[in-house]
């Protein structure tokens, strides 16, 4: 009995630390706005890639989830500020800029 | 409230179209009749023409905002406040047209107010995109519309009916400035029990109609708005947001944008981006800075816009 909690204890750990290795070696990846637009509106990652979005206008900009319920949320981005999101779901994300909305962006996680 | 009311005999059928007149520093007249614009020498004088009723406005303060072309924000809305001061004669109110702040921080609201207190006039406020950064616009509900936490609402003044519309707040991707269901249903109550002669302001931060598409210039249901404003004989639509003046008529409504108080935008798809025009000759930043006076001329049906520079 013991002992069958301490394998499942460890095995937890094992699996636990293979994810974090498995981020840790993912490439980040990043996004600049510049003149009011989202420099690679269309980005594609693996799964656990950590994307970086930095604001080089002199306006504030958001990055937010463009679906309810919004899984991403910046705050206002003022000049050379950013914001990072670690993507862990494969799937397509919409983003916008909130106070910009005809700004727009996807990350496809593969 | 009764001021001026029943010089209107004009029906629906027999409106005058709304003359909008735009005073620029050099002393043109702009009238625009119809959509067509025309242009004609004016002395100075007319911006002191007498008349029943004005009022002010500003717009664009952004305090915050320090970068190129205007690294003291608060010191050209003080200047813009001077202006009013000067202009006011006996004007009633003055409205802010939002982006009081750059980020919504509460030592920027303070600095403005504190600023637009000195013009001993009552004001009244509607949000910019940038006011509703933190709190979702808490902070600025608070201290600038308080009774209106949702930013929108309606008063009375010399017989205008003025309303104050939050268009900046819930965007959605893809999409314009926005009003939304609730607040349209409101509106539509507001001035379902007015006559059609009843004067009508409304003021909103993003333009109500679209000035350009690309640039995001526009509401998406300004229209379904307009729509229940249509049956009045005179309806003024003043906004900021794009820091230049613009100005449409159609109809029955007349939609004017002021200049900022902090510093100019570009003309749609004149540039790369609509970001502040950072190149300025120097020496030539308080030229497309300033304010707007809005005022009723006694007898008509009209009201005068005048927009003057904080110099120039």
């Amino acid at each position: 009995m013991r002992d069958n909690a301490f394998i499942a204890l460890a095995s937890l750990c094992f699996v636990g630390g293979a994810a974090i290795a498995y981020a840790a070696e993912m490439e980040p990846a990043s996004v600049t706005i510049d003149n009011f637009s989202f420099n690679q509106a269309s980005l594609t990652v693996k799964a656990g890639t950590r994307v970086t979005w930095t604001n080089r206008d002199d306006i504030p900009h958001t990055v937010v989830d463009a679906d309810d319920p919004k899984a991403m949320k910046s705050p206002p981005l003022d000049t050379g500020e950013h914001f990072e999101h670690t993507f862990v779901k494969p799937g397509t994300f919409h983003y916008f800029c909130s106070l910009h909305p005809h700004m727009q962006g996807t990350v496809v996680v593969q | 409230m009764t001021q001026g009311q029943d010089h209107d005999t004009s029906g629906p059928n027999r409106r005058q179209l709304l003359e909008c007149m735009v005073w620029a520093g050099a002393g043109l007249l702009w009238t625009v009749s119809g959509g067509v614009p025309t242009s004609k020498l004016i002395g100075g004088a007319l911006a002191a023409e007498s008349s029943s009723f004005s009022f002010l406005q500003i717009s664009d303060s952004h305090i915050g905002f320090n970068k190129d072309p205007n690294t003291d924000t608060p010191g050209t809305l003080r200047e813009a406040i001077a202006l009013v001061d000067k202009q006011r004669g006996g004007a009633s109110l003055l409205i802010h047209t939002g982006d009081v702040s750059q980020l919504s921080k509460d030592a920027q609201f303070d600095t403005a107010d504190q600023i637009i207190r000195e013009a001993k006039l009552p004001t009244h406020y509607v949000p910019g995109e940038h006011d509703l950064l933190i709190d979702d616009g808490k902070g600025f509900f608070e201290r600038f519309t308080p009774g209106a936490p949702r930013g929108w609402y309606s008063f009375d003044d010399h017989g205008v009916h003025f309303i104050a519309l939050n268009n900046v707040q819930d965007l959605k991707a893809g999409g314009l400035g926005n009003l939304g269901p609730d607040q349209l249903e409101w509106l539509k109550r507001d001035v379902a029990g007015l006559a059609a002669s009843t004067p009508i302001v409304v003021f909103a931060h993003i333009p109500l109609w679209t000035v350009s598409q690309d640039w995001g210039w526009g509401t998406q249901d300004g229209e379904q708005a307009l729509s229940y404003l249509r049956r009045f004989g005179s309806v003024t639509v003043l906004n900021g947001h794009i820091h230049q003046i613009m100005q449409k008529v159609e109809g029955t409504l007349a939609f004017h944008t002021a200049r900022s108080t902090a510093f100019p935008q570009p003309a749609p798809g004149s540039a790369a981006s609509p970001g502040p025009i950072k190149d300025l000759a120097p020496g030539k930043l308080r030229t497309v800075l300033g304010v707007a006076k809005i005022s009723r001329v006694q007898n008509a049906t009209s009201l005068a816009i005048v927009d003057t520079p904080l110099v120039g």
